[in-house]
């Protein structure tokens, strides 16, 4: 009892969230075609991540990565960054905040199995307010897709 | 209220707040330490530092201890970290040290970098889930510990701090003496028993 009780405020702390990434809309193509798919992103108020271009290169970007699976992953167009200014940095950071949405394009291979399939995604972001900044966390995106 | 009686009651707060905070006008104001009763033990560790070599909290008992959880990422640590530096130049004779603990995923591969590029003049280690857990759970950074001279949390700052606030309260623990012996414990403490959250 008591061991749980001092480990509640750390998975508490590891179950935050400051960033909602909505599942895309299924994905329907053709073999041997390319497509793309719009994610919507959104942050908490009073938070931001770091753009995929940070100002800083100890910054850790916003990335999305896919794993292998039935479509082949190709780039990820992330919106025009916003340049803001926080109490704890003398320049405009690159960041997003609010709500945006990310692009994700495929090609989905001659040879692709006909038929339905799930692809899935890890975006991470790293998320600061005006005068803290929290661990890099990861958000699992799940695309389904049918391929005809 | 006659002016006598207005008087009267005047003096009598101010003499009552001379007997609480003390009249000297170089007394350092005690900012956010808490009351000694309300002090818990801060958890010791063993973490190494960039010569690799162990740091053990239980190593400083005696000394006022600065607690910086941070990360190469987080702009408001790269704030406070010049004044953790200015800190310890200034007050390392009078026993004070800072001891970083970074928690960056990345390890050594990202501080070790940041340290030389800042020139960082204190302890730094490389922290650990283990390490955060003790401390109720880091989650936002910098988190700022200050440990009084018998190894117990006086004061905790989530977040960008203010400067002088830390330094006031810098200074009032190394006016205070050591009282105890004992070792400082190793058990974990929830966040709100050493006030990070």
């Amino acid at each position: 009892m008591l061991a749980a009780c001092l480990c509640l405020p750390s998975l508490w702390a590891q179950g935050n969230q400051y960033l909602t990434a909505e599942a895309p809309q299924k994905l329907v193509a053709k073999r041997g075609t390319s497509a793309e798919v719009k994610i919507a992103v959104s942050i908490q108020p009073g938070f931001h991540v770091n753009s995929n271009t940070p100002s800083d290169a100890y910054l850790i970007p916003l990335k999305l990565t896919w794993t292998p699976g039935g479509l082949e992953s190709g780039e990820v167009v992330f919106p025009k960054p916003q340049m803001e200014k926080y109490e704890f940095s003398d320049k405009p950071l690159s960041v997003f905040t609010g709500e945006f949405s990310l692009t994700a394009k495929f090609k989905v291979p001659a040879g692709a199995e006909q038929g339905p399939g799930i692809m899935l995604g890890k975006l991470r972001y790293q998320a600061c307010n005006n005068n803290s900044c929290f661990p890099p966390k990861t958000v699992e995106v799940r695309l389904s897709y049918q391929v005809q | 209220m006659s002016p006598v009686r207005l008087g009267a009651v005047l003096l009598t707060g101010f003499l009552l707040g001379c007997v609480i905070y003390g009249c000297s006008p170089t007394r350092v104001k005690a900012a956010s330490l808490k009351p000694d009763g309300e002090r818990h033990v801060a958890p010791d560790f063993a973490l190494k530092d960039a010569d690799g070599k162990t740091v053990r909290l239980s190593d400083y008992k005696g000394k006022v201890v600065l607690l910086d959880f941070w990360a190469t990422y987080c702009g408001p640590c790269k704030i406070e970290i010049p004044w953790f530096m200015d800190f310890e130049r200034k007050h390392k004779d009078q026993g004070f040290s800072v001891l970083g603990v970074s928690m960056d995923d990345d390890g050594w591969e990202a501080v070790k970098p940041f340290i030389n590029d800042v020139g960082i003049n204190y302890r730094v280690m490389v922290g650990n889930d283990t390490t955060a857990e003790k401390y109720g759970g880091i989650e936002a950074l910098p988190t700022t510990f200050l440990i009084d001279r018998d190894g117990r949390i006086a004061a905790v700052h989530v977040g960008l701090a203010s400067k002088s606030e830390i330094e006031n309260g810098i200074e009032q623990l190394l006016q205070t003496p050591a009282r105890a012996s004992g070792n400082a414990s190793r058990v974990s403490l929830p966040a709100e028993f050493v006030g990070a959250r």
